[in-house]
């Protein structure tokens, strides 16, 4: 069963080198993903850049207009993703536990349909 | 039952509506041919032979839909062909299933509520409309609510299994366990009818059963067992909580001939055999508290000094405000009113708007002759309160003082 730790964060100042915390971030994070990958279970993974680089494209009646931000001004913006192939739910929740997320919250969803290599949607499950 | 062919066919849904199905069955075949020698198994057949049906039926056009849409294809399916013999049972097994079924519907994945209905629902067996009744919700949110739950336990893969973590897991079951035995004991919602009493019966019946099943010893277990006593204690008193009129009588005022006996004496034996088997958790410290009341002759032999230090440790153990609430209380009874009104202070804020905080201040106070004062604090418990025991109740302290 695939299922997406989606990693929500309080939106932050640029995180560049030299920042306090930074090394040991990069350290947690970094270690976090060579346990997951040797595990076997990643499918794949993203850390988004902040919110204050989104556009989001905004439908309504199916025009469309651009907005200057994330989808949501929330306390928590959308910072990256693992998607993961384990037994169950128990099992996807023990890795979201394990995420160096530190404030924040993972949202773990089961995934519905994927493509294949022809673009048709099938079930990964 | 049905945590034995939930677990076959790996499915809660199809499994209950089976069971529901055969139980239906059961009263028209047994009313016309009588009772079979073994009614569990002939139930147990009937369910299996159901689900076997069901899946058959279903099986064409479910070929169908796996190739068109194979998001709506359950996994029932693929393990249900041959599970066709009715096969034998062994009573460990069965109460494995049961434990598992228990701490599927406590699972941490699931909001408080919905585990309570679904324990009720899938472990106790009450139907919709008797959990809607007791938890004074509409028979249709309910409905949902275990709709949405037995969905989301399949279509996120909830799994129906004993967790390595066993101890954090049953915490949540007991946790279950005692809210529903609560909603029964203390009739949030009015006077305690008979749904209600029957809540807290139910309550106790699932507490023993939780028992049985837990591998043992473990502290798991032996907060387990302390909870049924303390189950059993509240349980013992239950009739004497209020008078014929309705009227809520406090634990001091109570006829404590009436008292069940034979209660208390089952919640010792138990107590006695679970102290100092490990560190005390917070059931057995509640349930050494409510031991204290059980057993004092009169409510001037009851040992407060005792009681509040069990409560100090119960605020080590599992601090809340309302913990050190009735710490509060238990040390003015200890040393007197103004010791337990300093206490109180302390609380003013947390508790601000809890009614008992309110009405436990008036006490103390009246106590102390602050009549003023004391009646200003059950205005203010009065005016927190939905319950109408309570409110009549307040209502005669408010004029008594």
């Amino acid at each position: 069963m695939q299922y997406m730790l989606i990693i929500a964060q309080p939106p932050s100042e640029p995180f560049v080198p030299g920042a306090p915390g930074f090394d040991e971030s990069v350290q947690a994070w970094g270690d976090f993903t060579r346990d997951i990958m040797q595990s076997g279970v990643l499918v794949s993974g993203a850390s988004l850049q902040p919110t204050t680089t989104a556009t989001t494209v905004k439908f309504v009646d199916n025009a469309t207009s651009l907005v200057d931000g994330p989808f949501a001004e929330t306390k928590e913006a959308f910072a990256g993703y693992y998607l993961i192939n384990v037994d169950d739910l128990d099992a996807a929740l023990a890795w979201a536990k394990k995420l160096p997320v530190g404030d924040g919250s993972v949202e773990v969803r089961p995934v519905a349909m994927m493509p294949d290599a022809d673009g048709n949607p099938v079930d990964v499950n | 039952m049905l945590a034995l062919l939930a677990a076959r066919f790996s499915s809660v849904d199809l499994a209950d509506d089976c069971v529901q199905d055969a139980l239906v069955q059961a009263v028209e075949t047994w009313s016309d041919q009588g009772i079979p020698a073994n009614p569990a198994s002939w139930l147990y057949t009937v369910a299996h032979n159901r689900i076997i049906d069901r899946l058959r039926r279903d099986a064409t056009a479910r070929r169908r839909l796996q190739a068109a849409a194979p998001e709506l294809t359950t996994m029932a399916f693929d393990n249900a062909a041959e599970q066709e013999e009715v096969p034998i049972v062994e009573a460990r097994e069965v109460g494995d299933e049961q434990l598992r079924l228990m701490l599927l519907c406590c699972h941490p994945a699931l909001d408080r509520d919905t585990q309570i209905a679904l324990t009720l629902r899938l472990v106790g067996g009450l139907t919709t409309p008797e959990i809607a009744a007791a938890f004074l919700v509409a028979e249709a949110t309910l409905a949902q609510r275990i709709v949405r739950a037995k969905r989301k336990i399949r279509d996120a893969r909830i799994p129906l299994s004993i967790p390595a973590e066993l101890d954090e897991r049953v915490d949540a079951l007991l946790t279950v366990l005692y809210l529903v035995f609560n909603e029964g004991y203390l009739a949030r919602g009015g006077s305690p009818d008979a749904v209600r009493v029957s809540l807290a019966d139910e309550a106790l019946r699932l507490t023993g059963l939780a028992i049985e099943l837990l591998p043992g010893p473990s502290p798991a277990r032996a907060e387990a067992e302390a909870l049924l006593a303390l189950e059993l204690y509240h349980r013992s008193r239950l009739e004497t909580r209020l008078d014929g009129a309705g009227d809520i009588v406090l634990l001091a005022d109570q006829d404590r001939s009436r008292w069940n006996g034979a209660l208390i004496a089952q919640a010792n034996g138990i107590l006695k055999r679970v102290l100092g088997t490990g560190p005390a958790g917070q059931y057995q410290l509640q349930a050494l508290i409510a031991s204290q009341h059980a057993n004092a002759v009169t409510s001037a032999d009851t040992d407060w000094i005792t009681i509040a230090a069990l409560y100090e440790q119960l605020m080590r153990v599992a601090g809340s405000p309302v913990v050190a609430l009735n710490h509060a209380v238990a040390v003015s009874m200890a040393d007197g009113p103004r010791a337990g009104l300093a206490l109180l202070d302390e609380l003013a804020t947390p508790l601000e708007n809890y009614h008992l905080y309110w009405a436990s201040r008036g006490e103390l106070l009246a106590r102390t002759a602050s009549r003023d004062l004391a009646r200003e604090a059950f205005t203010r418990a009065r005016a927190l309160t939905a319950n109408p025991a309570e409110q009549r109740h307040l209502d005669r302290r408010i004029a008594g003082v």
